[in-house]
């Protein structure tokens, strides 16, 4: 399962290289393929509603009133009919990698488990609407999915008689059937927002929407399509007629010719199969069982900071329970905290510079202690120059080198910024160089996020104003970036050496 | 960021997307073959016949509120054939439908045929007689190419309906 995904991964790190190039980091499509689908959702639920008002939902007028829409009035309604089918169909697109991606960069393992479930019940309602909306044309196409369809429901042991004989020959042709698609076509799209809903429960400001570039490039782009190649239909239903030849959407119908192949059953047997692995992935194999973060409440003043910042609203705040003047504390679900750590880079007691006591914070990954990450940061530093702080993500063995350091944490969004101002005011190196994951794609969802945004004074907690910026080098690479880390390691020692020539 | 290389990728993305929503097509029957669609669904008789009553035994049942008859719910196989040219192309027995196998029991199948003239025979049968059948029809029909021919079956209408 590694292997798989390591591959993966890594065909994916290739492909996205050509879009983060043309694209620039923060706004290529790969980091964004969740928001995509919520931004070509609402384009398909939009377009619908207009489609609605001209369609005339009985099964002999249909066809004439889609007729209608796409000749004579193929300057609104046509266009919108057109970008109702495409962006469907770059509904699955993007939904399909963003599978795979996922997948590969294995954000569904042990407690990241709940959106991987979730998204599953959503692939099938992608299907059930996309399917029921080509239904709805009532052309040849929609004749052999209505026909196929039914009799592949008819291999279930559920109808007493086969449905397939709504769809016999024409003198059996019924509205009955007809209107209960209507229905579902316009019930199973607001299911599915429920579901989308539902899905991105365990994110804190999760990505529905895409940047603003993306979002009307590809709006442009599927607008232009739709000018250029509108959607039309292919001929009137004739239940007398055997369709021949059918223009397929591959995107929501490739698994029809399998019926012409293997049993009906023996197909609803793969399916059922194929949704039942991609349901135990999560725990093939079992994640590591890495304790969650706890809180110390001697140290916590009840600032909310750790609940603003953690990524999978993991933190609650209650009413404080220890008698102390502070309004609230926090409470870790241990369920969903995915030890990233990001709670305690965001935490103001976890400065190293304390010297009262033991050095604990409010809150704290037990198996990472802040106290042994300054530990590691003063152990030998006489040779040290340069210190990396990287992600356990990010492939960062080869910045290894002589007078550089390379201290790992879960996620870069775990250091305070104190720490890059305590290893330069207190010359444990001249310079601090922070290696995490693309801008915008963070493993941890939020961790680089939020460390650039307290690294540029604009976060709370803030990087101090006496930090020399240019000592201070924050790099953000997708995987398989080994070279251009290098490079930029490299590039920043230069930078450090010509300030010190000064 | 490269805007040539962005537009590029955009119209990949419109012609993969614009492509694949209508073809390659798919070639789902040969225009030049006719199709027999046999749909069926009929009960067949019961396995062990109602116990005859008699008229003294019935009216005291529907004095105590009892069920006037006395039947095992179990249901026979049906056996349908059906003879293209004399030859048989299908031969099957159904199921009835239900946990006690007391429904009706359903036959549908497609078969793909030369168009042109044929004589087409059906035969059903829903007893336990052990050699002929219970309903037959046989006619001489011209199969136009690319159309369906459908075979249905209605007991209260004298048995198969061919259209
Ligand atoms: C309509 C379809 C879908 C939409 C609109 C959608 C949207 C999203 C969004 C917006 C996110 C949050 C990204 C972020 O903020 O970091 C997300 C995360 C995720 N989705 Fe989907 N998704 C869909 C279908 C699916 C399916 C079918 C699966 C898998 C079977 C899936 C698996 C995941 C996983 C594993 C995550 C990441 C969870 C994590 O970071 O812990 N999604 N999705
Ligand atoms: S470790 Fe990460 S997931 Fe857990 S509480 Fe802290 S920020 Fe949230
Ligand atoms: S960030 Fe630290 S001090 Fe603030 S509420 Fe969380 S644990 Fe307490």
């Amino acid at each position: 399962m590694e292997l798989i995904k390591r591959a993966l991964a890594h065909a994916f790190a290739r492909f996205e290289a050509v879009f983060e190039y043309a694209f620039g980091q923060r706004n290529t499509p790969f980091a964004w393929l969740g928001a995509l689908g919520w931004y070509f959702y609402w384009i398909v639920a939009a377009t619908g509603v207009y489609l609605y008002i001209f369609f005339d939902t009985g099964i002999t007028d249909a066809y004439a009133s889609v007729e209608y829409m796409t000749h004579d009035q193929w300057y609104a309604a046509g266009i919108m009919r057109s970008l109702h089918r495409y962006a469907s169909d770059a509904l699955v697109v993007v939904v399909v990698l963003h599978i795979f991606r996922e997948f590969a960069f294995d954000r569904l393992r042990g407690r990241r488990f709940f959106a991987w479930l979730t998204g599953l019940p959503l692939l099938a309602f992608i299907y059930l609407c996309g399917i029921s909306g080509y239904w709805l044309v009532w052309d040849q196409l929609a004749q052999y999915i209505a026909v196929a369809t039914t009799e592949w429901l008819d291999t279930l042991p559920l109808f007493g008689e086969p449905i397939a004989n709504n769809f016999l020959n024409s003198t059996t042709l019924g509205g009955r059937f007809f209107t209960l698609m209507v229905f579902i076509h316009i019930f199973g799209p607001l299911f599915m927002l429920l579901l989308m809903w539902v899905h991105i429960q365990r994110h804190s400001q999760a990505k529905v929407n895409p940047p603003r570039p993306l979002a009307i490039g590809t709006l442009a782009v599927l607008v232009i399509l739709s000018l250029v190649f509108p959607a039309v239909s292919q001929g009137p239903a004739d239940l007398d007629v055997v369709p021949a030849e059918l223009g397929f959407d591959w995107f929501y119908l490739a698994g029809y010719p399998l019926l012409d192949l293997v049993p009906g059953g023996q197909l609803w047997l793969y399916l059922f199969a194929a949704f039942l692995v991609l349901a135990v992935l999560p725990w093939i194999p079992p994640a590591e069982r890495v304790p969650a973060a706890a809180v110390n409440l001697e140290n916590c003043n009840g600032c909310t900071r750790c609940f603003d910042d953690c990524p999978f609203g993991a933190i609650n705040m209650v009413p404080r329970s220890d008698g102390r003047a502070y309004e609230s504390e926090p409470v870790v679900n241990v369920n969903q905290c995915t030890s990233c750590g990001i709670c305690v880079g965001s935490c103001p007691t976890s400065t190293p510079f304390r010297r009262s006591g033991p050095l604990q914070p409010g809150i704290e990954l037990p198996d990472r202690s802040i106290a042994d990450l300054r530990d590691e940061l003063v152990a030998g530093t006489g040779e040290t120059r340069v210190i990396v702080f990287a992600c356990d993500t990010g492939d960062t063995d080869e910045l290894e080198q002589d007078g550089v350091k390379v201290i790992r944490l879960p996620c870069v969004g775990m250091l305070p910024p104190s720490f890059v101002d305590f290893a330069l005011a207190r010359h444990h190196a001249e310079g601090v160089m922070i290696a995490g994951c693309a801008e915008g794609d963070c493993q941890h969802r939020l961790g680089n996020d939020w460390t650039i945004e307290r690294m540029a004074r604009r976060r709370d907690p803030y990087l101090r104003q006496r930090v020399d910026e240019r000592r201070l080098c924050l790099s953000w690479l997708p995987r398989d970036s080994t070279r251009r880390r290098q490079r930029a390691l490299a590039e920043f020692r230069v930078t450090l050496s010509e300030i010190d020539d000064e | 960021m490269n805007r040539v290389v962005q537009a590029f990728l955009y119209a990949a993305f419109a012609a993969f997307v614009g492509y694949l929503s209508v073809a390659p097509a798919y070639q789902y029957a040969d225009p030049e073959i006719a199709v027999i669609k046999l749909s069926l669904s009929h009960a067949a008789e019961r396995v062990e016949a109602c116990v005859k009553l008699t008229p003294q035994q019935i009216n005291e049942r529907a004095m105590k509120g009892e069920p006037i008859n006395e039947c095992e719910r179990e249901r026979l196989p049906l056996a349908v054939e059906l003879d293209v040219d004399g030859a048989t192309v299908l031969s099957l027995a159904a199921v009835p439908s239900g946990l006690w196998k007391d429904g009706p029991a359903s036959v549908y199948e497609r078969l793909a045929i030369d168009a042109g003239v044929h004589t087409i025979t059906a035969r059903l049968r829903d007893s336990a007689r052990e050699t002929g059948w219970d309903y037959a029809y046989s006619e001489e029909v011209s199969l136009a190419p690319g159309r369906y021919f459908t075979i249905t079956f209605r007991a209260e209408n004298g048995g198969f309906e061919f259209r």
